[in-house]
């Protein structure tokens, strides 16, 4: 499994998440990279990640089976390459 | 989103997208039709200012609303923007209100100031800049783009150079005259630290009266599918606006969306408020509303015309070939300013389809006329003059022959 799942995550400050019907995209101001979001569950982990001990308890809150907890892990490592998401790690990062 | 036909939840994102989104992904804004040049093959018919432009006050509301409904950037162009007196403040209103700004110039008030204002932190790297540049070198360019404009193109490209701008775009509409050009475009992009961005030549606005002699020539059309192949792999960075999908029946799709994304995820408003369906479709026929009348959200998500290019389409024609999941039909603005049916093949289909459907329609082709036409009434010394394109000799009997039909002895036959 994924090491991510045990993490505390965030959304980037820097991102905006605009809600479309297949789910979301998600702007980064800062790179102005911009990612779409393709299911509504993934929109609703990610917005969960900052409230979170971690991503696999933002997976739960989110109602994902843990049997699709690995597919959710590397859909975020994606998310993580660009900087849509990353790890929590001081507590100025808190949630938004 | 009411009327809006239903959208299956499994779809692939492109399909999504044929579905339309909530909020454009790619807006157009052009700011208004007074341009300092006459550019040949203006999409926008652009030359003089129309009094019904918007006002400054009008344009706020109008970044407020793109705020709101999260429009993260917009494209802004003409005419030539930057000649509107309040071009910079809306610029830096766009920019505080979390609108980024792509602005496409000739040039022109690219001063050594305005540049350095770009680079500066009140745009705080939000801003990009997009030089117009038709040709690689002044004879080319100024070919299309008249007299002097790319001696101006290029002192923009200097000036911002020189400011620390950092990623200027170089902006190509890609033409018979200069596909051949490409190398010395991405050197001149490299020499101004700039990013080559080449686009399509369409048959909108003043150029539909050029297309037939500016459109790139079948084998030019392979040529430049086989450089952005290789100049868009590994990561180098060619910009295509997305422009070229017609051209994945080559094999490989370019990288982009390829689909049309008109009134799905892309739309104009033009310099009085009226909104089209792309930047590439000025006309009464893809006009879905004004945003004075009720708001831009309201046109972009209720228009009858745009529920329409939101329903599926059965691709007509084109649906038995084997191609038609990779281009998808082409363009829908290049089909209809060159008189072809929206559900036919492009006219520059690289299947060679489209050639065939303008040689059978032939002399009964028929252009629609344009619904709106800023050009100014008076050529100025700005006017390109395509003086090779006269192939055709003038009509008056007295310029064919000084003597033309005038037999000097009727009884001879």
């Amino acid at each position: 499994m994924d090491a991510l799942l045990g993490e505390p995550w965030t959304l980037s400050p820097s991102v905006a998440l605009r809600p479309e019907p297949f789910g979301a995209l998600a702007y980064h101001f800062g790179n102005r990279k911009l990612t779409f979001l393709k299911r509504p569950e993934l929109v609703t982990v990610v917005r969960a990640l900052a409230a979170a001990p971690d991503v696999r308890t933002a997976l739960e809150t989110a109602g994902v089976p843990a049997s699709q907890h690995a597919a959710y892990a590397a859909a975020l490592r994606g998310l993580a390459a660009t900087d849509m998401i990353r790890p929590r790690t001081t507590v100025q990062e808190a949630p938004r | 989103m009411t009327l809006a036909p239903e959208r299956p939840q499994t779809a692939s994102l492109v399909q999504q997208f044929e579905y339309g989104l909530d909020a454009p992904i790619c807006l157009t804004w052009e700011l208004t039709y007074a341009c300092n040049l006459e550019c040949a093959h203006c999409l926008s018919s652009s030359g003089r200012r129309d009094p019904r432009e918007l006002s400054t006050e009008q344009c706020k509301a109008v970044i407020d609303e793109l705020q709101r409904m999260q429009v993260f950037y917009v494209n802004i162009g003409g005419g030539e923007p930057t000649i509107r007196p309040d071009f910079w403040e809306l610029l830096e209103y766009a920019v505080n209100h979390q609108v980024g700004v792509k602005f496409s110039t000739n040039g022109v008030r690219i001063t050594p100031e305005r540049a350095r204002f770009l680079a500066s932190p009140a745009c705080g790297g939000y801003v990009d800049v997009q030089i117009s540049l038709d040709g690689a070198t002044a004879e080319v360019n100024d070919y299309v783009r008249g007299p002097g404009s790319y001696d101006t193109a290029l002192r923009a490209l200097q000036n911002l150079q020189d400011a620390g701008f950092q990623d200027a775009k170089i902006s190509v509409v890609c033409t018979r005259q200069n596909i051949g050009q490409l190398d010395e475009f991405k050197a001149l992009a490299d020499r101004y630290g700039a990013t080559l961005r080449l686009t399509r030549l369409r048959p909108s606005g003043r150029g539909a009266d050029v297309w037939d002699e500016l459109h790139p020539r079948p084998a030019q059309q392979r040529e430049l599918y086989d450089w952005l192949m290789a100049h868009t792999a590994d990561g180098e960075q060619v910009l295509t606006g997305d422009s070229f999908f017609h051209l994945a029946a080559f094999g490989e799709s370019l990288p982009g969306l390829n689909l049309c994304g008109a009134g799905r995820v892309v739309c104009l408003i033009d310099p009085v408020g009226d909104v089209y369906a792309c930047p590439f479709a000025i006309h009464d026929n893809f006009l879905a509303g004004n945003l004075l009348e009720g708001g831009f959200q309201q046109v972009w998500q209720t228009s009858p015309l745009f529920q329409e290019l939101r329903s599926p389409q059965t691709g007509g024609a084109c649906a038995k070939c084997e191609f038609y999941d990779s281009c998808r039909g082409g363009c829908m603005a290049a089909k209809f300013f060159t008189g072809l049916p929206l559900d036919g093949p492009d006219p520059e289909c690289v299947q060679g389809y489209g050639e065939q459907a303008l040689g059978q329609l032939g002399g009964e082709r028929v252009i629609p006329p344009a619904s709106q036409d800023h050009s100014k009434a008076n050529p100025t010394r700005n006017q390109p003059v395509m003086l090779k394109l006269l192939t055709r000799p003038p009509v008056s009997d007295c310029a064919e022959s000084p003597l033309a039909g005038f037999d000097p002895d009727p009884r001879n036959p």
